[in-house]
This record gives structure tokens, sequence and C-alpha cells, in this order.
């Protein structure tokens, strides 16, 4: 992009075209709404590193059969408990001899697996209570309102452990645990803008073409609410990546032999005084990809929701 | 999820709800009816999830041998058969008169475990926040004083730090580096082997009984014990407190009051402990209770690690033996606590702070 402010054709480059004080279409706008927000984005160097380490993250889980060098779950008893840097074992092995490498990579997807399932399940629940709540009033807002106070006050962990006790424990039961305890936030925030949203002259202006209440929320409320949904998604994964690593550190979650990070910071347990690695690593990977989320809120916090930004 | 996140934009939303009832007869009976409601509802979940579960409560009780008769006769006992309207008021009963069935494990009355561990929690959790008040509150305050220096840089990076370490894993490394390599603290339990039961049981607080029957090595034991988990849930929370602090802080200090009375020449100690911290204290109550609450909860993860004799500790060892009494006891308990900081901490702020309204 060595674009010269003017280019002697007269036709603008791409960088002139989306930096434009005066779009010409309404797709033109947003392209250049978006390519100005990355812009804001890309400045912030935190935020950057952990979009980078996310997009690492993506890529390892994507070619996690290329990358890791052994089976995540080939036993080799003649092998076990290898420190750091052994031969073709560069982070060691665990207690069965299996290569922690291998199984970090592909515990990532697992992680990817939980932290996406969520992210969508949980927003989605609070977006819909959230504006029909909002958008409605009267007595739904009064009783949904209610109902979403009730679970905010409840201790999200506590209540993920109850549920998952009584729905038997595995991923996906994990995913629906934190899920339950997760919308919340998302409904309040959802009502929150709708209620900013609703008289407004535009929605009036809808209505009047004759616009349905369904027609006005799912077309014209809930676009507006994904931006503060996405910051408070992004802040949130971090918490929940850490939910779902607890839930798998009580054998909650996912199963042995699943390579799941928090049921093997769990396996390694046993041996932290003698063995430390084998439980340790598995702890900076949980670290490292829910620091990167946090980096990544916080940016994106700055550049979607400039009012909340942090000073 | 160690600390609720009471997002500020949340309380707004809570506080600009269009509920304008005036007078205070009305605001009373309102909060109250929302601390019924809002517990009503936690023992509706809990009863549903007792009642969901894939375990037939019948079986568990009385076997799996049993005849069609006793099957029946069981069923009835329990009072299964009658509507699950019914069920939940008879459950309602119970959870009022503290009774919450009888525990699969050890066939003992819920009510009377829960009473035995819930003081372990307590004291780490007490603990843990008075480590967390004593250190994040003064840092978050500098960090807004000297805004952008290296200390607030360092703030930053704590909390940070804090948001995304899994609280299990930080326990298990500071377990291998305190306890296994350098031994200065006491290792899992709330005392060392030889004190267990030294102590006549007053409190159920360790570090209190000990002080109260005057017995001094009790208490170095208890403390060289608890230290290390409260010190992880410390930090937790002064992850939390600090940062809420400092953005309450840099609120006040950007105000004109400040200016005037830097203007007046006022002395900067005064300028901040006397004037800006005065006028944030209210708010940073509200944040120290909710984040009490966040350790009551948090310490589950923690209790296991350490082997800390707490509820968290009792509720996932009940929770492997699918004794699901026992799970549900300790959740309405926690829940309930959890709960009613929450509100006091609501309360605290709509009442103690003008603003509110």
């Amino acid at each position: 992009m060595t674009a010269t402010p003017d280019t002697p054709s007269g036709a603008p480059t791409l960088r002139q075209w989306l930096l434009t004080e005066t779009p010409t279409s309404r797709r033109h706008a947003r392209f250049a709404s978006a390519y100005k927000g990355w812009l804001s984005f890309r400045s912030n160097t935190m935020a950057m590193i952990g979009l980078l380490i996310l997009v690492a993250l993506v890529l390892i889980a994507l070619a996690a059969p290329l990358l890791a060098p052994h089976d995540p779950y080939v036993q080799n008893l003649s092998s076990r408990l290898l420190p750091l840097g052994s031969e073709g074992y560069t982070l060691g092995t665990d207690s069965l001899g299996r290569d922690i490498l291998s199984r970090l990579i592909y515990g990532s997807r697992i992680t990817l697996y939980i932290v996406g399932l969520v992210a969508l399940i949980a927003p989605i629940a609070g977006l819909l209570v959230g504006t029909v709540s909002g958008y409605a009033g009267g007595i739904v807002d009064t009783v949904l309102m209610r109902i979403t106070d009730i679970f905010l006050a409840f201790p999200r962990l506590v209540l993920a452990l109850a549920f998952v006790a009584a729905l038997g424990a595995g991923i996906e039961n994990a995913v629906l645990a934190i899920s339950l305890t997760a919308w919340p936030p998302y409904a309040r925030i959802a009502r929150a803008e709708t209620l900013t949203i609703r008289n407004s002259d535009f929605i009036s202006a809808v209505r009047l073409q004759g616009a349905g209440p369904f027609r006005i929320i799912v077309k014209h409320i809930w676009p507006l609410c994904i931006s503060s949904l996405i910051v408070r998604v992004t802040l949130d994964m971090a918490g929940i990546i850490l939910a779902a690593a607890g839930l798998g550190f009580l054998g909650l979650g996912a199963q042995p032999p699943s390579p799941e990070w928090g049921a093997m910071i769990s396996e390694g347990r046993r041996f932290i005084l003698d063995y430390w690695w084998v439980a340790t690593m598995p702890g900076l990977a949980i670290f490292t990809v829910s620091l990167a989320f946090n980096l990544l809120g916080d940016g994106l916090r700055d550049v979607l929701d400039p009012k909340d930004a942090g000073s | 999820m160690a600390l609720s996140e009471p997002e500020t934009s949340e309380n707004k939303a809570r506080a600009d709800r269009p509920r304008r009832v005036r007078g205070g007869l009305w605001k009373a009976a309102s909060v109250l009816g929302s601390i019924v409601a809002t517990m009503l509802g936690l023992l509706f979940v809990t009863f549903i999830i007792g009642r969901v579960m894939p375990v037939d409560p019948v079986i568990s009780v009385i076997g799996e041998r049993a005849t069609a008769e006793q099957y029946q006769a069981a069923y009835q006992a329990m009072g299964l058969d009658k509507p699950l309207i019914v069920q939940f008021g008879v459950y309602l009963w119970d959870v009022l008169h503290f009774d919450f069935g009888m525990s699969l494990l050890n066939a003992r009355p819920v009510a009377e475990d829960i009473a035995r561990v819930f003081p372990a929690t307590l004291e780490l959790a007490t603990v843990g926040i008075f480590i967390g008040i004593v250190l994040g509150v003064p840092l978050g305050v500098l960090a807004a004083v000297k805004r952008g220096s290296w200390i607030d840089q360092i703030a930053r990076v704590l909390a940070l730090v804090g948001y995304s370490m899994p609280i299990f894993w930080l326990g298990l490394v500071g377990l291998l580096v305190f306890y296994g390599i350098l031994g200065w603290v006491g290792g899992p339990g709330r005392v060392g082997i030889f004190y267990v039961d030294v102590v006549p049981t007053v409190t159920g607080l360790i570090l209190v009984d000990s002080l109260l029957d005057g017995n001094i090595a009790v208490f170095k034991d208890a403390f060289s014990h608890i230290i290390l988990p409260a010190s992880l849930l410390g930090y937790y929370s002064l992850a939390y407190i600090s940062r809420m602090t400092r953005s309450f802080m840099l609120e006040q200090l950007s105000a004109e009051y400040i200016t005037t009375a830097r203007v007046k020449g006022m002395s900067e100690w005064n300028v901040i402990w006397g004037h800006a911290f005065r006028n944030i204290r209210v708010q940073l109550i509200t944040v120290i209770a909710l984040s009490y609450a966040g350790l009551l909860e948090g310490s589950v993860l923690t209790e296991i690690i350490f082997s800390w004799p707490g509820i968290g500790s009792y509720i996932t060892t009940a929770l492997l033996a699918a004794d699901m009494n026992a799970v549900l006891g300790g959740t309405v308990v926690v829940g309930l606590v959890f709960i009613l900081l929450n509100i006091f901490a609501d309360l605290l702020y709509k009442f103690l702070d003008p603003r509110a309204e």
C-alpha cells in the first residue's frame, strides 16, 4: 500500500477507497468503517498479540494431525514420565508414556469446540431473552428480567457443577452447564440496548411502514446489539475456558483418555512434586489462550465500544 | 469464573430499571420481594436438578433387588406420587428447617455435614479477601494516581494474569514451589497431622479457636497451612479489586472538585485520601462484597488442590459419589450465601450512595 495522495489516473487505490469520507454506497460505507476499525485495532499491540495467538491456535487445531509428532492416545509404558527436551518428546511424556506436546496440540480442538459452542449458545439465548424483554415491556419484561436476575445471582461454578452432576459428565453436558450459567449478562446487555433503540425515530418509521414486532426485532434491533455482545463474549471467553478446564480438572468435563487440558492437569497432579512438567504444561496452554482472549477482548472493546473503553 | 464480574453498565441498567416507586416502605417491600423471589428461584432450580437426574432416587434408597411392592411403598413414602408442585412445597418446607435429607455416603444429615465444613471455607475466604483488600486497594489507588507509570503497568499485568490463570493450576504450582521445593509453608490440609483436633472447636475457625485456647503452636501451624491457599484467593480478588479501585479513583481524580482542592493548595495526600478516596468508599465496599461472594465460590477448586475440608471439597466428593442430597444441599447453601452477599452489595450501593437514585 504505497499509495500517493493523488494517482495520476484519478482512480482511487483500494486504501483510498476504504478511507474515503464520502462513501458512495451502503456497502462502501460498511467496508470503510470496518477498515477504519481494523486500523485502530491494529495499532493496539497487545490486542494484536492476542489475535495472533488465537489465529495460531485455530491453525494448530486444524492441522493437528500434521503437527503432532505422536499419536495423542498411544501409550508407551517404556517411555513414561520422560522430562522436557527428551529426544522425540519435546515437552516430555505423561504417566502412560503419551507425548505431552501431541496431547496439547489435539487438546486445542477440544478447547475451541467448547468455547465455540458456549460462545454461540449463551449470547443467542441472552439476545433472545433481552430483546424480547426490552421490546415487549410490561409484564413480559418484568418476568423475564426477574428470571435473568435470579440466574445472575447464582454462583456460576457451583451451579454448573450441580447441572453436570444431574446430567452426567461429558463435554456436551459441560457446554450446556456453562451456557446455562453464562447467558444472563447477555440478556442484560441486549435489553439495555433494546431500550435505547426502541423509541428511536427510525424504529417508528419502520413500524409506520407496517413492520411487525418480529421483523423489527430481527432485522433492526439485533444488528445493533451485536457489537456490544461480541465485545462481551470475547471478554467472557477466558472465563469460559477456565470454567471448562475447571470442570475437566474435576473429572466432570471431557473424559479420559481425551486430551482435554484441564483433565491433563488433573492426571499430572499426582506427580506434581516429582514430575512437575506433566501438570504444568497444560496449565501454561490454558493460561496462554485465556490471556489471548483477554487481550483481544480489551482491544475489541476499544474499537467497537468506545464509550465503555477503559481509560 | 473465580470472580463474578459486575459490569458497571449492568449496575447502571439495574438502577435504570423503570421502577420509580417512591417511599421507603415500598422500597423495602420490593427489596424483600426480590430477595424472596431470587431464593425461591434458586431452590426451584436445585429442585429441578434433583428431579431430572438420571439416577432413580427410589432405587438409590432401597436397592435394585427390592420387589415391586417395596418399590411402590418407598415411592409413596418419598412423596414421589404427588404432583410436582406439592413436592416442591415439601422441599421448601424441609429447606426452611435446614433439612437437606441424609447423605448417602455417610448416612448423616447433610445439614450437619455442611455446618461442620462451612467454617473451613469461611476462614479461607475471609483470610483471602483480607489479603486482597490490604494489597489491592492501595495498588489500585497508586495505579490511578501514578497513571501510566511503571506501577500502573505492574498493576495492569497482575490483573490481566489473574483473569487468565486457571486457579487450580496456580495452586498446584504454588504447592510445588513453596511447599515442595522451598518448604516455606505447610502442605495440604488445615493443620499438620499432629495438631488435628488438639484445640476444642468453638467457632470452627482454627485460627480463632487456637487463639481462644491459647495454643500458639497450633495457631502457627494453621497459619502456615492457610497462608498459601488464602494468598492464592487473595491474588484473584486483588486482580479485581485493584482494577475497580483504579477506575473509580480515575473518575474522581478527573472531577472538578479535585482541581479546586489542589488550587486551594491542599496537600496531595489529603486530596487523594481525604477527598477522592472518601468518595469511592461505598462503591468499593460493594466491589469487596461481590468479590467475597466470588471467593466463597471460587474456593471450590482451591480447596481440592489443598485438600481443604471445606464446602467445595464436600460438594465435589459428593458429586463423584453421586450423593445428590449432599450436592444439592451444598449448592443451596453456597447459593444462598452468594445471593445474600450480592443483595447486600446492591443495597449498600442503593442506600448509602445518594447518586444511585
